[in-house]
């Protein structure tokens, strides 16, 4: 007896098959079966009336810090899936800089079996490009690509050899992999607290200027025009890195670029409070960048949203600024945070937002069965959302074990109802199923 | 009164004239035989330093008990913080005990202001990172008062390491606000282009600036800065930017000279030089009690409700 689930009078926003608009969604065990406003569940059926609220394909981060293994007391695979399906996620990419590193394929294999143990979300480990995140030796790239590898970053550290960055372009187009990099001149940047300019000065925080990012931005786009090799430029936080990225499509290199939510609508400003979950890698810039990230992701420059979800434990971000870790956790927060300062305001259409946070990332990692479209025979990973419900961040505890949001307070509107991950819920009425 | 002293950007005009006027009474408590009032008997002071400090110490110190305030000296060294307690669990300690004031001196910008957040004691600020020491700031004032009646149209040439000189910001922010002009002086790499949205005005030749002075502040500079390349040796940054005696000529008759100590004598300013009549540095020492036992006294005295309390 197959399972299933009607979901009537459903706003579907599905970029993929260009449907925007009333509808009701049939679901039976793994796969989508009908949509169609005269699509009715025959037999038995858990039928779920859905007026006021939107359907789309499940979200797809390309980055996020899970932790496991080795830092287990700021986020576990089960956890960070946890906060990825109540964010309306369906697949995840893990970033490797785990203890020990994400540099081999046993690793691989040890977080995708914690994730399929948690069944909350799929995890797709990001693999380093060298040995240690050390910047020096590539990896064994062939190998963690058999091992389901699609994206390769040194993440925080950057890597900063341009032989380094050469050969790793180069070397993985074999595999067609990606070489996923965190744009970030080490010299430049050293002893960084934030973005330099005129808040760094008035705070004494030392700062790291944009062009720290645009300089490398600039090298790789060049080394990837010289190889031929699939370049992804995370968490662009600059303006100029924007215009370089723009140049780079339209001379046709291989290129995509992802920003997350928080560099889209906070500022250098925003850490006047001295507030350590407001310092994040790349640091928050001026106005100006901020405004350049918009429209960037609106004309599509950017490709996606990622939510660089970096957890950590309280008394890690309870310190003196200096001595705090960078990052902010996202995953339970980014939805809600893109509709409300970007679509709302009208910077976004929504189902700009969808293209930019499920299909475009989807397509980027190569994974067929997330990000649309929802139609008959297809996986049913989707995600329904409440887009009017009003809500603080921070009112309901969080299911990351990180409590460090950069919007801690904030009041946002758009609340995850159900997530659905190949069928089953992982999410109903905003809880979570395990 | 401000509740905490965190920046002197906190600061209106008048608290500023309040603070100054207050410090003037409390000068003449510092020249009497017995040296002491009984302002704030029956209060707890905290100097919390996590950096090493001399002046600033003794200074507060001394003011917490000339002001009858019971005075704790809490330094890392040797402390619960050499065995790696946070600086939440020290201020969360701190309260348990029952601290009125935590004077703090931290070597990250911001921490006075987190730890702010965690008690119920006022703070103050004796200086955090490479951000603000605004009792010095204030003390530096006190001074320039003494030689200058009003703030307005002072021309004031702060020369130094301005990048890392919590000192100069909170000195610029201070003389700006009482109606003075800044100059800052010093090589581009030690200058942040944005100081002038602080209100001042930016040179690289101290010559230029010197004759149009008022007050010639000379910063100390590190050693340590050379390392990191901010300039080519400690003789270049002597010979463009220590005050010589030959330099000296080219001031105001009226002009004086200050410096925040501990001085690098023979590098950011000559040995004589710091021994001039007109450099003042010895009385900003002096002043720096008074103009804490006024911001003390102002912070913590204006409690009538434990002054109401019978058991008081």
């Amino acid at each position: 007896m197959p399972s299933r689930t009607l979901f009537r009078g459903v706003q579907l926003v599905d970029p993929a098959s260009g449907h925007d608009g009333l509808t009701n969604v049939l679901i039976e065990d793994e796969e989508v079966r009908a949509v169609g406003a005269d699509v009715t569940a025959t037999g038995k059926a858990d039928v779920i009336d859905c007026s006021g609220l939107v359907m789309a394909p499940g979200l797809v981060d390309l980055h996020a810090h899970l932790r496991e293994p080795g830092f287990e007391h700021k986020e576990t695979v089960e956890t960070g899936s946890r906060a990825a399906a109540l964010g309306g996620y369906t697949a995840v990419c893990a970033m490797p800089n785990t203890d020990p590193v994400t540099d081999n394929a046993a690793v691989v294999m040890e977080v995708r079996t914690l994730a399929d143990k948690a069944g909350l979300c799929e995890v797709f480990p990001a693999g380093a490009i060298t040995r240690g995140l050390a910047g020096e030796a590539l990896t064994d790239i062939g190998e963690m690509t058999e091992a389901g590898v699609r994206l390769f970053t040194d993440d925080h550290n950057c890597v900063q050899s341009s032989r380094v960055m050469r050969l790793a372009l180069e070397y993985a187009k074999t595999f067609d992999a990606i070489i996923c990099q965190h744009a970030q001149d080490g010299a430049l940047s050293e002893g960084w607290q934030m973005h330099e300019g005129h808040y760094s000065a008035l705070l004494g925080l030392a700062g790291a200027p944009a062009e720290a990012e645009t300089v490398v931005v600039a090298r790789d786009l060049a080394l990837a025009r010289l190889t031929g090799g699939r370049l992804h430029v995370t968490h662009v936080s600059a303006a100029r890195s924007v215009e370089l990225l723009a140049e780079g499509k339209r001379r046709g290199v291989r290129v995509t670029a992802d920003v997350t939510p928080h560099h889209l609508t906070l500022v250098d400003q925003d850490l006047v409070t001295y507030d350590t979950c407001r310092k994040v890698n790349p640091p928050l810039r001026s106005d100006e960048d901020r405004d350049a990230l918009r429209r960037g992701l609106a004309d599509g420059t950017l490709d996606a949203v990622a939510t660089d979800h970096a957890p950590h434990a309280d008394e890690d971000k309870e310190q003196e600024f200096d001595q705090a870790p960078p990052g902010t956790i996202g995953l339970e927060t980014a939805l809600a945070v893109i509709l409300t300062e970007l679509v709302e305001p009208g910077l976004l259409a929504l189902t700009d937002a969808i293209r930019r946070m499920s299909v475009e990332p989807a397509a980027i990692l190569g994974l067929d069965q997330h990000g649309g479209p929802v139609a008959p025979g297809r996986p049913a990973n989707l995600v329904v959302f409440d887009p009017a419900a009003e809500w603080a961040v921070g009112e309901r505890p969080f299911a990351s074990i990180g409590r460090n949001s950069a919007f801690m307070g904030r009041t946002v509107r758009g609340r995850i109802l159900h997530t659905l991950l190949l069928g089953a819920f992982t999410v109903r009425e905003g809880v979570a199923t395990r | 009164m401000i509740k905490h002293l965190l920046s002197i950007n906190q600061l209106s005009r008048e608290d500023v004239v309040r603070i100054l006027d207050t410090a003037e009474s409390f000068r003449e408590v510092g020249t009497r035989v017995i040296k002491k009032v009984p302002a704030l008997r029956g209060r707890t002071v905290v100097n919390l330093f996590y950096e090493n400090s001399t002046r600033t110490r003794i200074s507060f110190e001394l003011a917490a008990k000339r002001l009858s305030a019971d005075v704790i000296n809490f330094s890392t060294s040797g402390s619960s913080v050499a065995k790696g307690e946070s600086l939440k669990d020290t201020a969360l300690t701190l309260q348990a005990m029952g601290a009125d004031a935590i004077v703090i001196r931290h070597s990250s910008s911001g921490a006075p202001q987190t730890l702010s957040r965690w008690v119920g004691a006022s703070v103050l600020n004796a200086g955090d990172g490479t951000h603000e020491h605004p009792t010095q700031a204030l003390l530096d004032l006190f001074t320039v008062r003494e030689h200058f009646p009003s703030f307005e149209g002072l021309r004031v040439a702060i020369v130094g390491d301005v990048r890392h000189s919590r000192v100069a910001r909170s000195l610029t922010f201070a003389v700006a606000k009482m109606g003075g002009e800044v100059t800052l002086v010093g090589p581009p790499t030690l200058i942040p282009p944005e100081a002038q949205a602080w209100g001042a005005q930016i040179s690289h030749h101290l010559d230029e600036v010197l004759p149009k002075l008022h007050v010639c502040y000379m910063l100390r500079v590190q050693r340590e800065r050379q390392r990191q390349q901010f300039f080519p040796s400690v003789r270049e940054y002597s010979r463009l930017y220590g005050l010589s005696r030959r330099r000296v000529e080219a001031l105001a008759e009226e002009a004086v000279i200050m410096h925040p100590g501990p001085m690098n004598r023979g590098v950011e300013i000559a040995s004589d030089v710091a021994d001039l009549p007109r450099a003042v540095i010895t009385d900003q020492v002096t002043n720096g009690i008074a103009v804490r036992m006024s911001l003390l006294y102002l912070m913590l005295g204006g409690d009538a409700r434990r002054e109401e309390d019978p058991r008081a």
